[in-house]
């Protein structure tokens, strides 16, 4: 009989697993949410400054803009590589680290890795890659924090120690769907200005003493946007992920009640076969 | 007519409304904007941002950052902002007397002079804007 007790205790301990599972899926749908609200309060600033600089720089002629939007022959790139602290999240970690590596073989240039986030740096260190710095940040990093990594890729690309800078990060498409991707951060690429937003400012003290404290911002910000993002879709991946751990487990538990039900029923019967038979061998 | 005036930093929105004036601590020197103001781009100085609606002023600290004024809208890009409520005046002396311990000490603990002078300027602001706020209540 010690079979129906291995059951009975197989199914106590997938029943506790679904519970820490679903415990950690509603962990991260309220991390998730707080994650794309912090996003969201920070889109008018990022918006806003993204504007102010198409229409910084429609007044230079290509070639004589700020260094920070000078594209010049690539030799080197830095990656700013951001991933979890954690696991525990499906597929998110594996498919950043494999798109960063396969963007690295596809440039086919010397490559440097700024790596944020425990999970990166840990599977960077393994492949060998040549990291320049490390940079764990909480789940609720604040602006101030993220500031060193934007410090680094600028000074980095105006020192010319790297030509160009990209972001390698989960997008957030949806709850369900995250994308691994690598954009481009430096040289900047200001977006073409809107029509219709023509004016004539006065600057103060120039035009070109704006752009200059501006730039650094806007890289700055989009820095900052980026790791919202991607730790929105951290919590999103897990919550997915946890949701369907307790899925599989439930599934589970009613497997083994089936069987921990039929082991019983078949030790009744043969036990009161046992004792019928015992009684009429007496008669 | 009134301004719509909107501050953000990269972290939230500061304050989102309609006011009859603008006074930002500019780079050239402090302005005061009213509506139908010139377009307009400058870079901040850490300082003291006051917003006057119906006549009832409002202190905001900012720690710098950018301007824009469009005919039909002000925007304050705030490197870091605080409504004069929100700051908590014995931290923001503490790091007044941090950041003048600072630019005393020739190593700056560990800032250069540029950044030990900002911090001081930012601490000193915020100290200035919380206490204003203390004598109108």
């Amino acid at each position: 009989m010690a079979d129906i007790r291995q059951i009975d205790r197989r199914r106590k301990s997938v029943k506790s697993i679904a519970k820490i599972t679903h415990a950690m899926e509603m962990i991260a749908a309220s991390k998730m949410r707080k994650a794309q609200e912090r996003g969201l309060a920070g889109r008018p600033y990022s918006e806003k400054i993204t504007e102010v600089i198409a229409s910084l720089a429609a007044l230079y002629p290509k070639g004589q803009a700020h260094p920070l939007l000078q594209a010049r022959p690539v030799k080197k790139i830095a990656i700013i590589h951001i991933t979890p602290n954690r696991g525990m999240a499906g597929g998110l970690v594996g498919n950043i680290n494999r798109r960063s590596l396969s963007f690295e073989r596809s440039q086919g240039k010397d490559t440097v890795y700024i790596a944020v986030g425990k999970k990166g740096i840990d599977a960077l260190r393994r492949t060998g890659r040549n990291i320049k710095a490390e940079f764990i940040l909480g789940e609720n990093p604040s602006y101030l924090q993220t500031l060193p990594i934007a410090r680094l890729a600028i000074d980095g690309f105006i020192n010319g120690e790297f030509d160009e800078v990209h972001l390698a990060y989960s997008k957030f498409i949806n709850t369900m769907v995250q994308e691994p991707v690598i954009v481009k951060l430096l040289p900047e690429e200001p977006a073409e200005r809107a029509q219709g937003t023509n004016l004539e400012y006065i600057y103060e003290p120039s035009a070109s003493s704006v752009l200059d404290k501006i730039l650094p911002r806007y890289v700055e910000s989009r820095i900052y946007q980026t790791i919202l993002e991607s730790i929105a879709c951290e919590f999103s991946a897990r919550m997915i992920a946890m949701k369907s751990a307790t899925e599989n487990a439930n599934e589970i538990v009613e497997e083994l009640a089936l069987q921990y039900n039929k082991a019983r029923q078949e030790s009744i019967t043969t036990e009161m076969l046992d004792i019928i038979g015992g009684a009429s061998a007496l008669s | 007519m009134p301004i719509k005036l909107q501050i953000v930093t990269a972290e939230r929105l500061i304050f989102e409304g309609d006011v009859d004036e603008v006074n930002v601590p500019g780079q050239e020197g402090d302005m005061g904007i009213l509506p139908k103001h010139a377009p307009l781009m400058t870079t901040l100085r850490p300082g003291e941002i006051v917003v006057v609606t119906d006549k009832q002023p409002q202190f905001f600290a900012v720690s710098g950052g950018f301007l824009e004024v469009r005919p039909e809208r002000v925007i304050i890009l705030a490197d870091s902002a605080e409504r004069a409520d929100e700051i908590d005046i014995a931290r923001a002396q503490e790091a007044m007397e941090r950041a003048k311990a600072n630019m005393s000490d020739k190593t700056g603990g560990g800032l250069d002079a540029a950044a030990a002078e900002a911090a001081l300027a930012r601490a000193l602001t915020r100290v200035k804007v919380a206490n204003k706020r203390r004598k109108n209540n």
